[in-house]
């Protein structure tokens, strides 16, 4: 942070520099506000207006106060979202971090055809998540189809799948992060404890997991807010399906996540329920902010510390 | 492994130094082969479903939901008459899909280099009060989930008739520009003023300053940036799906969607076909600059 202020002392300071650009805001920054205007800052602050109105269009909008927030809380599909998202977003971390941290611990062990093996692990990650969905709802299928069933009818298939889709996807991404982080670990480190006599177990547990733990922090947060953003696998896997009706009547898709069950709300449901979809979005949005400001909180401090 | 070793280090006496490192080395030989084993076996189960895809396009449709792992022998096997199936399946042209892809994903990430690389290079010489305000702004955008802003972005892109494939680049600008700008911003705060200065004593402008002197210096991050870009919007379906005109354009994510989702009978080998299409160029795109794919993901980890 130190070294960031004085840089800004020293910029605001050449003023042989700033002086000519500042008359060149309609080139530089121009373009790109006007985008950001239109493709965020906008939608942003009509969204978060119409969350509190009734409307079918944008235009014919008709501010009723907190009734869309009140019904949002009461809808059984959106609470049963949430839980289900909460899971998922759990179990994914720590399967995803486990196999993550494994697969990068073994790969900077200096053994052969690391790079290879670092290749073929990324490689899911760049696969869109359309099209990661089908290649696995086939797989799925073909393994349940010899049992009879699908992935489509029952919710602990469509669960475990999207575990299973998601660590594949994930756990290269996640590898990478943690090698780079067990690549600082200082090498004389080691060495002096394995001199001491520390197993390769203890070596670990207490010399290296300590000295990554700035990269643990950033991959626990990354999947969880994945996690919960999760919105291309699950329309594709499962789509939501098995759907289950509660008590009331009312139809639960059980396996929908938070971000498919808003889009669902949007454009699936009657045309009224507009408004109560966008106070479920603001609601998500405060959800998954609070997660990177804890986050940020939780990387600042670890910063000081060291 | 773990115990193998255990009993050796603790029997050894302080003297003996010698025979006990070498004791270690063999050891750790033998740790590593049973590691790359290991590693072996988890990369070829990773690689499966990719080859079950590519197996699978080659097969009868019938038999792909049946015999899914069997490779296709015999009348299971189809030839390419998958792929030309494919092609035209679903009353759309899967290579009008894939051009839209393509030229979508390229103009948007040109489009978002040069103009967030000259927006960072403004906020972060200027440094004024307002400049502030539009990188907190810009960090801000980087955690709305897109469903915060999906409706009335649509709707907005709409009522300005911003839903062809030649004009959304401004809203992949316009909503990307978040990231890209937060991670120019911290590179060009670290390049030294002093050669821009040396530029400004010469006689250049603003602009001759940025594309002769800064532009070439921020190439790391371009690289890096432009690799996220490419990656989010040759992959993203939900943003395209809601802003172009669904009749008249459609990218390939939106394509494979619609034919599994409201096409009336789902033929899987036509759709495996064009998901083997849809991933040869990621696959060759990937082994040609795996480098800096990997150093770029890597940078962008920061964005939470």
């Amino acid at each position: 942070m130190k070294k960031k202020k004085k840089e800004d002392v020293k910029v605001t300071n050449s003023s042989m520099v700033t002086r000519p650009i500042r008359r060149c805001f309609p080139i530089f920054l121009l373009p790109t506000l006007a985008a950001f205007f239109i493709g965020f800052i906008y939608p942003f602050i009509k969204g978060i207006y119409l969350s509190f109105c009734k409307f079918v269009t944008t235009s014919n909008a008709k501010f009723i106060g907190v009734s869309n927030y009140s019904k949002a809380f009461a809808d059984a599909s959106f609470r049963h979202a949430f839980w289900y998202t909460a899971l998922y977003a759990v179990v994914s971390l720590v399967f995803i971090n486990l196999f993550a941290f494994m697969l990068a611990y073994f790969l900077t062990q200096g053994i052969r055809g690391t790079n290879i093996f670092r290749t073929v692990f990324f490689m899911p990650n760049l696969i869109g998540g359309i099209v990661l969905g089908y290649i696995w709802s086939m797989i799925f299928n073909g393994i349940l189809s010899r049992y009879n069933t699908s992935i489509l009818l029952e919710t602990k298939y469509g669960f475990w799948g999207l575990i299973i889709l998601m660590c594949w996807q994930q756990i290269g991404y996640m590898m990478i992060i943690y090698i780079a982080g067990l690549q600082a670990v200082p090498g004389d480190l080691t060495e002096a404890a394995v001199i001491d006599g520390a197993t390769s177990w203890q070596c670990l547990r207490h010399v290296i997991l300590p000295n990554v733990m700035p990269s643990i922090t950033i991959c626990t947060f990354l999947s969880l807010t994945n996690g919960f953003k999760l919105f291309d696998q699950n329309l594709a896997l499962t789509g939501g399906q098995p759907f289950a009706f509660m008590a009331d009547g009312t139809q639960v898709k059980t396996t929908e996540m938070l971000a498919l069950n808003i889009f669902n709300t949007f454009y699936g449901q009657a045309s009224s329920a507009k408004g109560v979809a966008q106070a479920k979005a603001v609601l998500f949005f405060i959800l998954v902010a609070g997660i990177s400001l804890i986050q940020l909180r939780a990387t600042k401090s670890k910063e000081v510390q060291q | 492994m773990e115990q193998e070793k255990k009993p050796e280090v603790k029997t050894e006496t302080k003297p003996e130094v010698k025979p006990k490192k070498i004791q270690t080395k063999a050891s750790t030989n033998r740790k590593k082969m049973i590691v790359t084993l290991c590693l072996t076996i988890v990369s070829i189960i990773y690689v499966m479903p990719l080859v079950m895809v590519v197996v699978n396009s080659f097969k009868n449709n019938k038999y792909i939901k049946t015999n899914a792992f069997a490779l296709p022998q015999g009348n299971m096997f189809a030839g390419f008459a998958n792929y030309t199936k494919g092609m035209t399946f679903g009353d759309y042209p899967f290579m009008k899909s894939a051009g839209y892809s393509l030229v979508i994903t390229l103009v948007s990430t040109f489009l978002i280099l040069l103009c967030t690389s000259m927006a960072a290079w403004y906020i972060a010489r200027v440094n004024s009060l307002f400049c502030k305000l539009c990188y907190y702004l810009f960090i801000f955008s980087m955690v709305v989930p897109f469903q915060m802003v999906m409706y009335t972005l649509s709707k907005t892109a709409d009522s300005l008739d911003l839903d062809t494939p030649f004009t959304i680049p401004i809203i992949y600008l316009g909503f990307g520009a978040g990231l890209a700008t937060f991670m120019f911003v911290g590179f060009v705060k670290s390049l030294p003023l002093e050669i821009e200065e040396a530029a400004a004593i010469d006689g250049a402008g603003p602009i001759r300053t940025f594309f002769f002197v800064v532009l070439p210096m921020l190439k790391p991050t371009l690289i890096s940036v432009g690799i996220l870009e490419l990656m989010w919007i040759w992959n993203d379906y939900l943003l395209p799906y809601l802003v172009l005109d669904r009749k008249k354009y459609m990218t390939i994510p939106i394509h494979i969607q619609y034919l599994q989702g409201s096409y009336g009978s789902v033929d899987l080998g036509a759709i495996m076909a064009l998901i083997v299409l849809s991933i040869i160029p990621i696959i060759v795109f990937y082994m040609s600059c795996q480098k800096y794919i990997i150093k770029g993901v890597a940078a962008g980890a920061v964005k939470g």
